[in-house]
């Protein structure tokens, strides 16, 4: 098992296309990085707009690492979906596609095995991307612009979380989002089972994401009680509850979160999700005929 | 002599159409058995169920005497295979390719053993390049090595001179009679170019529409005592009457186009030719067809 | 002689109780001036603590610097120093700093308290602050309480509790309260996600708008000298 996961790596790893998702997120997080260091103070003062009659908030103390990061991972994160796509949505049908695939199933390995696997692997490159946007994200922006307390606006609240209380936030979000990614990175592997070229899975998984990120974020009430609760989108926003508070009396309380059953829910909600697509995969990819 | 692959009936319908029926071979052991039919006859679909690629719609397979649905990896790991094209991973080279299959095949091996084997198929020297650079032919060449790299008895090739020069072509007809001939492989290769089998088989099995024409020794097929006599006369069904009076009359094959096909022997034709220029008919032509080429094309018509 | 006498006691009778019920507005407002110029600058150490409804905040360590007549800062030493806008004006150094351009009203006693209660009106139409409504004690010539109207930013409430610091009239514990504007941020600048769970009425939420800063000072290092640079 390990040796076939090695194998599916080393074929992940010594493709060009790979690296593609790696380069673009060092320069999407580089380019916000840049334009945060010489315009960030503007920025957050638009995002204190609310704030400024009533407060003089330091935009200079605001403009942290921390704060620089969940930017990042709030402008991001909805898009890495795209990045996994690229190759767990090829992870079959590319082989297909190849010619490979004929070769692989009539090697001594079950089709199970041989995508849970294959599965494995795409989750890995999954970590290792979100580890990577962590990586620049998180601590090249705690280096280039310090550490501070995190300023969290939302709708109808600020909550702002103490320099000690942050990094285990950072932690626990990066671990929900590696949650929902797989999820997606399932969907994607889903559609690769199905197919026998690489670009439809992706193109489907990038169009599902699309419509239905843009149904979440539709404020239509209709949607919001009968099927915004079941997009897995929705629930693959639960990261920022990590970066929501308890307070008493307008005072932070250390190490709470606002809503944490909120987010396990969510969070299982993406498991079960992620669950049911993939053994969808291995129960179609079983009684597959291999005619490419 | 044992039997390597043993196939009792199979059938593989898609939909409607019924790609392999009924098919039942056996493949002897330490020979190259030559699978022969036109493009879309149902070869590649019979060798895919034989991978395991396809799950046939009825039937059974064996293979070293153990059954394919229950003993699936005993046999694949005995089992080395190249199907249609020689799909490889174009961004790796020659050595990783190999390197992989064979560690899917269950076998750790050395870099030793891997280059041994590409210097098998005259490729040592492009080891470390990428098989995006490859020609067909050198595609072709390390197809089969990733199929032999794991030492399996039962090597399945399927149209491996496709797109070949001559000169690869004979390359590789050279390898199939090292690994039969020397190393005492069973292989089982098919192709829709006769004259191919013709020098490489030992025996063979002619499908057509999915269905068994005839399987045999080469050479019972190649000089049987019983032949295909094509006659052109002036009038067929004159000719057809006649022969129905004799005691031809069984050997009556088919006809066509003014010509009448018969199946007899051999030493018969000059007594058939006599008879019927006695009752009257012109034989413009009459020919035994005792080549494969002939023969097959023969069963394979229509 | 008789009658002069009489008319001195009746006088006196008049002025004593007067005299003794203390000065006037103006003489006090003078006093806890006089009180207060005894600091030049501080620098204190404290703790601040916000309660506004739509803000959760750590607990601030903070330095207060202050310098005369009305220069003061709050730096938040942790963290995000988030400072109602307006409290450094409303701070009783502006107050009192303030006082020589105000009629002072005597508005009497405040009768649970005892404290004297004085208003201060501006006179220079254009200022900011209509009104600052200081609640003293007279004994100790303390400001325990005030009250400003401002035209901007609605009313400030202060209050303050003194210990070590009181014979400079530096409170250990200020509180500040004051009104704050609704806060609602638009879509797409916020970093919201619907967690599913029904949020309460919005307009409960609203009603509440009154938002507190405390202050409990540790310690203030009086009259060595600040820097003008910690101002900016």
């Amino acid at each position: 098992m390990w040796q076939l996961l090695k194998i599916e790596l080393y074929k992940i790893f010594r493709r060009p296309r790979t690296f593609i998702a790696f380069a673009v997120i060092a320069a999407i997080i580089f380019l916000i990085q840049v334009a945060l260091k010489f315009g960030g103070e503007e920025y957050v003062g638009m995002m204190m707009s609310g704030l400024n009659s009533t407060f003089d908030a330091p935009a200079d103390q605001v403009m942290n690492g921390y704060f620089v990061c969940f930017i990042i991972l709030n402008l991001l994160l909805i898009h890495v979906p795209i990045l996994v796509a690229l190759v767990a949505g090829d992870m079959i049908s590319g082989e297909a596609n190849m010619g490979t695939l004929r070769l692989l199933v009539s090697k001594p390995v079950s089709r199970t095995q041989l995508l849970l696997v294959k599965f494995t692997a795409a989750g890995i490159y999954t970590i290792l991307l979100l580890l990577w946007v962590a990586l620049l994200s998180l601590f090249l922006s705690m280096l280039i612009f310090g550490t501070n307390e995190l300023f969290v606006a939302r709708g109808e609240e600020v909550n702002i979380i103490s320099a000690a209380d942050i990094l285990w936030r950072y932690i626990a979000a990066f671990a929900f989002a590696t949650v929902g990614l797989i999820t997606v990175a399932a969907l994607s592997f889903m559609l690769s089972a199905f197919a026998d070229n690489s670009i439809g899975p992706i193109v489907a998984t990038v169009c599902v994401i699309i419509v239905f990120t843009i149904l979440t974020q539709m404020q239509i009430p209709f949607y919001d009680n009968t099927i915004k609760p079941y997009l897995f989108t929705t629930h693959m926003l639960g990261w920022k509850g990590f970066f929501y508070v308890q307070g008493e009396e307008g005072v932070t309380i250390e190490r709470s979160i606002e809503n944490l059953p909120a987010i396990i829910r969510s969070g299982l909600i993406l498991l079960a999700y992620a669950v049911l697509f993939l053994f969808t995969a291995i129960w179609y990819f079983k009684r597959k005929n291999i005619l490419s | 002599m044992s039997s390597i692959i043993q196939v009792k009936h199979l059938s593989k319908e898609f939909r409607d159409i019924k790609a392999v029926n009924d098919l039942s071979f056996e493949v002897p052991a330490g020979q190259v058995y030559g699978f022969l039919g036109q493009n879309g006859a149902g070869k590649s679909t019979t060798i895919r169920m034989l991978l395991t690629l396809i799950t046939p719609t009825a039937g059974s397979i064996e293979i070293f005497g153990m059954e394919l649905r229950h003993h699936r990896k005993e046999i694949l790991r005995q089992t080395g295979a190249m199907i249609e094209k020689p799909d490889l991973y174009k961004y790796l080279t020659a050595l990783e390719n190999l390197r992989i299959f064979a560690l899917m095949s269950g076998m750790k091996v050395t870099e030793k053993q891997l280059m041994d084997q590409l210097a098998m198929v005259g490729l040592a020297e492009r080891a470390k390049s990428k098989v995006r650079t490859f020609s067909q032919g050198m595609k072709q060449r390390l197809g089969i090595a990733v199929a032999l790299v794991h030492d399996p008895r039962l090597i399945i090739l399927d149209e491996p001179t496709n797109g070949l020069d001559p000169q690869g072509i004979a390359d590789i007809r050279k390898l199939i009679w090292h690994l039969s001939r020397d190393l005492g492989k069973t292989l089982m290769v098919s192709s829709h170019l006769l004259g191919e089998m013709e020098l490489i088989a030992d025996n063979m099995l002619i499908i057509d529409k999915g269905k068994k024409i005839v399987e045999g020794k080469k050479e019972a097929l190649l000089n049987p005592d019983t032949v295909q006599v094509e006659i052109m006369t002036d009038d067929k069904d004159k000719a057809i009457a006649v022969i129905r009076e004799t005691n031809w009359k069984d050997c009556l094959a088919a006809s066509a186009n003014g010509t009448v096909l018969l199946e007899m022997q051999k030493e018969d034709i000059p007594q058939l030719n006599r008879t019927l220029a006695e009752r009257g008919i012109n034989i413009f032509s009459l020919r035994p067809k005792h080549t494969l080429e002939d023969f097959f094309l023969s069963l394979t018509k229509n | 002689m008789k009658q002069g006498i009489r008319i001195w006691g009746l006088i006196l009778f008049f002025l004593i109780p007067a005299g003794m019920q203390a000065q006037t507005a103006e003489e006090l407002v003078l006093k806890v001036k006089e009180k207060f110029d005894k600091v030049n600058d501080y620098e204190a150490k404290g703790k601040m603590k916000m309660n506004v409804t739509f803000i959760k905040a750590p607990v601030a360590t903070v330095k207060v610097y202050y310098k005369k007549p009305d220069k003061m800062k709050i730096h938040n030493e942790s963290g995000i120093s988030l400072v109602p806008k307006g409290s450094i004006n409303i701070s009783i150094a502006n107050i009192i700093a303030n006082a020589a351009e105000c009629d002072i009203i005597d508005a009497g006693k405040e009768e649970k308290t005892q404290l004297r209660v004085i208003k201060l009106l501006p006179r220079n139409e254009a200022a900011d602050i209509v009104l600052s409504t200081l609640y003293i004690d007279e004994q100790q010539l303390l400001i325990k309480k005030t009250k400003t109207t401002t035209k901007e930013n609605g009313t400030y409430e202060l209050e303050m509790t003194y210990g070590k610091y009181a014979e400079y009239g530096l409170a250990d514990k200020v509180v500040f309260s004051f009104n704050t504007k609704d806060y609602k941020l638009p879509k797409g600048v916020t970093f919201d996600y619907d967690d599913g769970t029904k949020k309460g009425d919005p307009k409960d939420k609203l009603k509440n708008k009154k938002g507190r800063v405390e202050i409990s000072y540790s310690s203030y290092s009086i009259n060595k000298g600040v820097a003008d640079i910690v101002f900016q």
